[in-house]
């Protein structure tokens, strides 16, 4: 679902002028409504199989019911504290996460012996699945939001620290050289070049880091949890209540979206450069 | 190093001196690649001159070393009489590529090797503006470097270089990206520019009618290893004009100069 709106919100990479509207916006176009219009006849045949071959609600409810189930669980008022204790897992987590992996890209990125000592222990703990050692993070830290929120920082931090170093390393030579060649200092080079040269990576990784924090936000939950929406799906599957888990599912994806696209906004106000090729004056 | 000589670059003593130059690059087979061999040059104070050489031909490197951000092996460089160690404030560069930072605009690129070196922020953007303008690019302040054309942004490298007043003016194959009809125009532009600011340059440049064009002095040079096989006064006119392109003189200077390329005579 986030990999369909990734592709939806990333802008066409024709150049939009020069080329008389003809063929490729027609495409454009056609690809808007095909997406939905595939949803629609999922769902009618989702629907139909399931009353078609009478499958039992507790194995795979229909989407009508799941429907049901989600405007029940918003208008009782059911779902909202859940899913504000959710997203504050996955905000704070996400902050946690994104915030050590800026902060230790920089160092591991500034210097190359850092990067010899201490990346080959980072990719180590990257190793070692979260999902292992959330049960730990729970003993150390409770049932509360912090476990929720180390574990969602361990899970999103890795991406952003990983596109911070490679963004970091991703400054041209002749940028490099026309800076050196002005008495710049290593700081001001970081300052004036590596730094800008870099958000695009760490936007990246952030984009990555925001899916994976609602991830992890609902991992921490599976794990030990007194409130959230991964808390509730539990609850919901303890009970049978397929139609409740699935509309439960059905926020976390929107969820999802939803904070992407936030990143992709905040992305395009930073990297305002990034696209201004567009309006390029032709000609001396 | 580090011993300073203090005498003063006087009419009479050049701006740029340097003696038995040499750059070897090592190679994978823990062998060595000669770039520059034994090179001797003096630069006057305020003279145009420009170098010319197939690629290969240690140019390029040899403008790397003068700009301070490519070590020598041996030899000495002065530069105003100090001895050069390292990048200079009284040097600006030209890059082949204009070098523009994207999220920057045209003139905060202009003011980054004044940011850099701490020079007053309100003279430096007037003198940024003044820059722009002599260069055609008054308006473009506030537009970036991904709105304006390949030649534009080239002029907006040559204003970086110039706004710390550097007395030396390194460009290494300024206009080589940009087609002959532009680059016409900004071989013109940089001789009223170095007319009008009275700084010394140095140019690299493969373009033989280019270099004599330019310059005082024509430096060529030949690869493997990177030598000087010639220095040229060239005796036209100034202020130069285009129709001199086509005068008996300068294709005299452009012949002798190419003989240097065609081993035995052979065509181009």
């Amino acid at each position: 679902m986030t990999e369909i709106a990734a592709r939806e919100a990333s802008p066409p990479t024709v150049p939009a002028p020069a080329l008389p509207a003809g063929k490729k916006k027609a495409s454009w176009k056609e690809s808007r409504l095909v997406s939905p219009s595939l949803l629609v006849i999922v769902l009618f045949l989702w629907e139909a199989l399931v009353h078609l071959l009478g499958i039992p609600a507790i194995v795979l409810p229909p989407p009508s019911a799941v429907l049901v189930s989600l405007w029940d669980g918003i208008a009782s008022g059911l779902f909202l504290p859940h899913f504000l204790v959710t997203v504050t897992e996955i905000l704070s987590g996400f902050a946690l996460g994104g915030g050590i992996g800026i902060i230790l890209g920089i160092l591991i990125g500034q210097s190359a012996f850092l990067e010899r000592v201490i990346y080959p222990y980072v990719v180590a703990f990257q190793t070692v699945p979260k999902v292992a050692i959330a049960p730990i993070i729970v003993v150390w830290f409770g049932y509360g939001l912090s476990s929720k929120i180390i574990i969602t920082a361990t899970i999103a931090f890795f991406p952003v620290l990983a596109n911070t170093i490679v963004g970091l390393q991703s400054v041209p030579r002749e940028q490099l050289d026309m800076l050196r060649a002005c008495t710049a200092s290593n700081w001001q080079i970081f300052r004036m070049a590596r730094l800008p040269q870099a958000l695009p990576f760490i936007f990246v990784g952030l984009d990555i880091a925001i899916v994976l924090s609602v991830i992890g936000a609902i991992v921490g939950e599976f794990v030990g949890a007194r409130a959230g929406l991964g808390y509730l799906i539990l609850q919901k599957n303890f009970t049978f209540d397929m139609a409740g888990v699935f509309a439960i599912l059905i926020i976390l994806s929107l969820i999802g979206v939803g904070l992407h696209f936030c990143v992709m906004f905040v992305q395009r106000r930073v990297l305002f450069w990034a696209d201004s090729n567009k309006n390029r004056i032709t000609g001396a | 190093m580090g011993a300073l000589s203090q005498a003063p670059a006087t009419e009479s003593s050049p701006l740029v001196r340097i003696s038995h130059l040499e750059k070897l690059y090592p190679t994978r087979d823990n062998g060595n690649v000669h770039a520059l061999s034994d090179i001797q040059l003096s630069i006057p104070d305020g003279a145009f001159v420009t170098i010319v050489g197939p690629s290969g031909c240690g140019k390029s490197t040899l403008l790397k070393i003068l700009a301070g951000i490519l070590d020598r092996s041996s030899g000495t460089v002065e530069i105003a009489g100090r001895n050069l160690e390292g990048p200079s404030k009284e040097l600006g560069v030209v890059f082949q590529a204009p070098v523009l930072l994207p999220w920057r605009t045209v003139l905060a690129n202009v003011l980054v090797p004044a940011e850099i070196q701490g020079l007053d922020p309100a003279q430096s953007r007037e003198r940024a503006r003044d820059l722009l303008s002599m260069v055609g690019l008054s308006g473009f302040e506030n537009k970036y470097p991904g709105e304006l054309s390949g030649g534009m942004q080239q002029r907006v490298g040559i204003c970086r270089a110039l706004i710390n007043e550097p007395a030396f003016l390194l460009m290494d194959e300024p206009f080589g990206a940009l087609d002959a009809m532009t680059r016409e125009t900004m071989n013109l532009e940089l001789l009223r520019i170095w007319q009008e600011k009275r700084t010394t340059v140095l140019l690299v440049t493969h373009s033989i009618p280019e270099a004599v064009f330019l310059a005082d002095k024509v430096v060529v040079m030949t690869p493997r290893p990177g030598r000087i096989a010639e220095v040229i006064d060239i005796d036209l006119p100034r202020p130069r004009t285009l129709p001199m392109f086509n005068t008996p003189e300068f294709g005299r200077h452009v012949d002798a100069i190419r003989r240097h390329f065609n081993s035995g005579g052979a065509l181009d």
